[in-house]
């Protein structure tokens, strides 16, 4: 153990290559220690990666359920009494545990799934990798953010099986409605649990981004100036500090939540008559937790979106042949989404009643945002443009990416205009919004990174056939789900409806949910394949029989096959160049490596 | 038995799927894999040109099919504004849309990896981020300015003349008040809450409520041409006042006033001759959750003409006289402490 410690970190910050042949001197550790309370920077990825992989099958199969009553509401099916029992009793999906789903289908893919499956994996496996690290700075504290998600994980999964259901007051849960059992069944034990959870969640966050920029900071190996770093690295790095400097202020709301729920505290509650009762409270304000709750949420989005942009840059780079265009505007626009979006908000709330002047500034830092994701976007464009591309299967999911990034990016547009939000709000359009945004096109990062790094994480590949099969399913599928939501959004469908048959304005969309029902449920089949891929490709993949399959000329192709704890045997390679040097290196090869001094008279980019 | 049949059915096309997979990655070992990728790659550069055109066709086909279920004309003033604007929005991003997806498809088929082909070292150029920075910025300010004019006037003051009814939101269904013949609605407490008889907690020592009417079927009538401001509140949770067909929502939030104000333009019976739906009725739908009946709370609006109003105004009783028999003095509740809570006073939250 304590040798785990010593070739940890603390010795490669000093840049001292020298004294650091630690990699041939591992002692064979325990398999808990190895696998299990692993402080190996590269298993904690993994780690990371399975659990969200867990998580989002189970999220995804709660939309499954959920799209079956709304694209079916009059009829029943029994193997949702398999599934839930009670709760579909007839094989009719109960109106409380629909909310139920709906919330928690939410929770999952937002928190669990594309905070930690994907930040908790890409940062971890990348950042100490692509930067010229050991490890982590503190891979004590990573070990343990795992394991505070993984407790988290535990406290969410046991409240979907408390008998008054997990928490139902939709992902974001507002109180009055959360923080009143009389007012839902979901807002009793369930939403306790919730809050832990949650809570539990926040700290397991903190500790890994606190990691993620020390790190970041400090331990960059000889010559990898901050502008050397891949955009992966950068993005990864604002994803923490969005992290850390906004997942505090929830924390503060749920605490608050808390004391209303449970110590008679009335930060949220003010005049109210429920359950054949006034309450006592009076004088808080439903909003604050709005205030509090959005200056994470919006972050949050970010959080999301950030690391898929990195990677895609990454992906399409690489697989273009070509360095990416604009590596410092692409920075620049990186910190302009940063600042920026603790300076939003406040648009998830145009019609709470808010102050329209503080609406009228909300929109204009809104809508500004606009300006650096279009920045990314044409340069994403411009780094295809003259490439050589190969359509690997990583390089197919970040051309998805950004087709899903202009599609969801464009409607926000409307959405972040409290003109039009008025009517849009809280209807179908922005379920479309988000999901093909921060749902699907963080989703494809996320994929084009998973099929990318799997080389680097198992030394094997994925099956290539299973991996263009999911992904055009998975593209097809995901237009086909969200693009006639749009339409229903603009007639003004409200989200989170359980039925809409007995509505004059609605019914008409009957068929259409149908037939989004049925895409849905396709597309979840089609994850499992990626799932089977996934799993199976980790013992029977094709191996990985050269160093830099793909031809990378960063940091982690460097590193042996079969990436031992310390990453590098012997010295930590020292870096000479920027990592996008995508040209001839005078030996036939297309790139040049970080770790290559610049040649006589060469110009360093 | 047909849940079982379907899950053998899908285990069934896991496994050829993922055989023909296994299978097609031997056969690249087996044939080169520098001839099999290079026809891969043709192949996937062919079937994202096809996505493509596919695509487009879906997105006229999908516009076609529901344009038609779309809403009616706006039926209020700032509707029509409205409209208009999400116009200019649509076909703004609907350029920019067509522009960028296009040539993120043409690049890719275009610069496809070949053996002649080698990628052409270009970094970076200032003029092209500038061009590229400029013009989402102009065009975003445009749109800002568009959009702030028109959130001015949706937001700004009711005028004089504009109708007062309050529309409290309770699970699961809509409470509206009018204010009765002075035009004034009297003062509320949420303790005087009792659903026998006094659903919004009227203070009955006030005595603007005396000619107050409460309806609470969730049915609000609406003189056509005639500007109306709501009054919005919430009994228990946050629910929120949808009106598509008058392009408005607002939050009804406990403890807190919430107002919006629109002018009708089209009466129901006309916006049944206009879609042809002789069921046709303005809706209010309740767009925040707000627990198990979130998606049943419906309400409904009757907008009609200024004689129509009166003609069923006129058949109104007061809440004051259907909640209290003959026998209750008006001064029951005057023993409770004096409470603070005055909607008409909070209107003004700003």
């Amino acid at each position: 153990m304590s040798d785990v410690i010593i070739q940890g970190p603390n010795v490669a910050h000093t840049h001292d290559a020298h004294a650091d042949h630690h990699g041939h001197e591992h002692h064979e550790q325990h398999f808990i220690t190895k696998y299990i309370f692993s402080q190996d920077h590269k298993i904690i990825a993994k780690q990371f990666l399975i659990t969200g992989i867990i998580w989002a099958v189970i999220g995804a199969l709660m939309s499954v359920f959920f799209r079956l009553q709304l694209g079916f509401p009059d009829q029943t099916f029994p193997i949702m009494e398999t599934f839930l029992g009670e709760w579909a009793k007839g094989g009719k999906l109960n109106p409380e545990f629909y909310y139920a789903l709906v919330t928690m289908h939410g929770t999952i893919l937002v928190f669990f799934v594309l905070t930690a499956g994907l930040s908790g994996t890409f940062a971890n496996l990348l950042i100490p990798l692509q930067i010229g690290a050991r490890d982590m700075a503190s891979p004590f504290m990573n070990m343990l953010s795992y394991w505070f998600f993984f407790v988290a994980s535990v406290f969410m999964f046991v409240s979907l099986f408390v008998q008054t259901g997990p928490a139902s007051g939709g992902w974001t849960t507002y109180p009055p409605l959360s923080a009143l059992k009389e007012a839902s069944l979901g807002s009793g034990i369930g939403m306790d649990l919730w809050l832990i959870s949650m809570a539990l969640f926040v700290v397991s966050s903190l500790l890994g981004g606190l990691n993620y920029i020390s790190t970041i900071l400090n331990m960059r190996t000889k010559g990898m100036t901050m502008t050397r770093m891949p955009l992966t690295i950068w993005a990864l790095f604002f994803t923490a500090v969005l992290g850390v400097l906004s997942f505090p202020v929830l924390l503060s709301g749920f605490v608050l939540l808390i004391f209303d729920r449970n110590f008679g505290t009335s930060f949220y509650l003010s005049e109210i008559f429920i359950g054949g009762k006034a309450l006592p409270h009076v004088g808080g304000s439903a909003i604050l937790y709005q205030h509090l709750f959005w200056f994470l949420g919006h972050p949050e989005v970010y959080i999301i979106m950030l690391p898929g942009m990195g990677m895609a840059s990454e992906v399409l780079s690489n697989h273009s042949r070509k360095p990416i265009f604009g590596y410092t505007a692409m920075i620049i626009s990186l910190i302009g989404i940063t600042v920026l979006a603790f300076l939003v908000w406040a648009h998830h709330m145009f019609v709470t009643g808010m102050s329209p002047f503080l609406g009228s500034v909300f929109v204009l830092l809104t809508l500004l945002i606009a300006v650096p994701s279009a920045v990314k976007v044409f340069n994403w464009l411009t780094t295809i443009w003259r490439g050589n591309i190969r359509f690997t299967v990583p390089m197919m999911f970040a051309l998805g990416f950004v087709s899903l990034f202009i599609s969801g990016g464009l409607t926000g547009i409307f959405l972040g205009n409290s003109a039009l939000d008025i009517h849009l709000h809280d209807t179908y359009f922005v379920i479309a919004h988000f999901h093909i945004v921060m749902g699907v096109s963080a989703f494809f990062g996320m994929f084009a990174g998973i099929y990318h790094w799997f080389p680097k994480m198992f030394g094997r590949f994925m099956n290539n056939t299973l991996g263009y099969i999911h992904f055009f399913l998975t593209f097809a599928g995901a237009y086909l789900i969200f693009w006639p939501m749009h339409y229903e959004g603009i007639a003004g469908m409200p989200r989170r409806y359980y039925d809409y048959s007995a509505w004059e304005s609605f019914k008409q969309f009957n068929d259409l949910n149908a037939f989004i029902s049925i895409a849905a449920i396709l597309v979840f089949f089609a994850q499992l394949l990626f799932v089977v891929n996934f799993f199976v490709s980790i013992f029977r993949g094709r191996k990985m029989t050269t160093k830099n399959p793909w031809g990378s000329p960063t940091l982690e192709w460097t590193t042996p096959i079969k990436t031992g704890h310390g990453n590098w045997e012997g010295d930590i390679p020292e870096v000479h160049r920027w990592p996008y040097d995508y040209k001839d290196d005078g030996n036939g090869n297309d790139f040049i490596p970080q770790t290559v001094p610049l040649k006589p008279g060469e110009e360093a980019h | 038995m047909s849940g079982l049949l379907t899950i053998a059915l899908i285990i069934l096309v896991f496994v050829i799927i993922y055989q023909i997979a296994k299978a097609s990655e031997y056969a690249t070992i087996l044939r080169g894999e520098e001839k099999i990728n290079a026809r891969v790659n043709r192949t996937m550069a062919w079937l994202l040109v096809v996505f493509f055109f596919l695509g487009l066709y879906g997105i006229w086909l999908c516009h076609d099919a529901l344009m038609d279920k779309m809403l009616p004309v706006s039926a209020s003033n700032h509707g029509v504004e409205y409209d208009n604007m999400l116009l200019v929005t649509l076909i703004v991003t609907g350029i920019v849309f067509f522009l960028t997806q296009t040539i993120l498809f043409w690049f890719a088929f275009r610069y496809q990896s070949t053996e002649k082909r080698s990628s052409f070292f270009y970094a970076h150029n200032n003029k092209l981020e500038l061009i590229w920075t400029t013009i989402p910025a102009i065009a975003m300010a445009c749109l800002v300015a568009v959009g702030l004019r028109n959130w001015g006037r949706m937001t700004g003051a009711a005028p004089s003349n504009a109708a007062v009814v309050e529309v409290v939101g309770k699970q699961f269904n809509w409470i509206i008040r009018y204010p009765g013949k002075d035009g004034v609605l009297g003062k509320k407490d949420f303790r005087k809450i009792n659903d026998a008889n006094n659903v919004l907690g009227l203070d009955w020592t006030d005595k603007d409520n005396l000619d107050d009417i409460v309806a609470q079927n969730g049915e609000l009538h609406l003189v056509v041409n005639k500007p109306v401001s709501l009054v919005i509140g919430s009994r228990d949770v946050i629910h929120d006042v949808g009106l598509a067909h008058f392009r408005m929502k607002m939050d009804a939030v406990p403890g807190i006033t919430t107002t919006m104000w629109f002018t009708p333009t089209i009466t129901t019976a006309k916006m049944k001759e206009i879609t042809g739906n002789k069921d046709f009725v303005y809706e209010i739908s309740c767009d925040q959750m707000c627990g198990k009946g979130h998606y049943s709370m419906r309400g409904t609006i009757i907008v009609e003409t200024q004689a129509e109003f009166d003609a069923w105004m006129a058949k109104q009783q007061t809440y004051y006289a259907s909640a209290n028999p003959p026998a209750a003095t008006p001064a029951e509740g005057a023993a409770q402490p004096e409470q603070k809570t005055d909607s008409v006073k909070a209107i003004t939250m700003k």
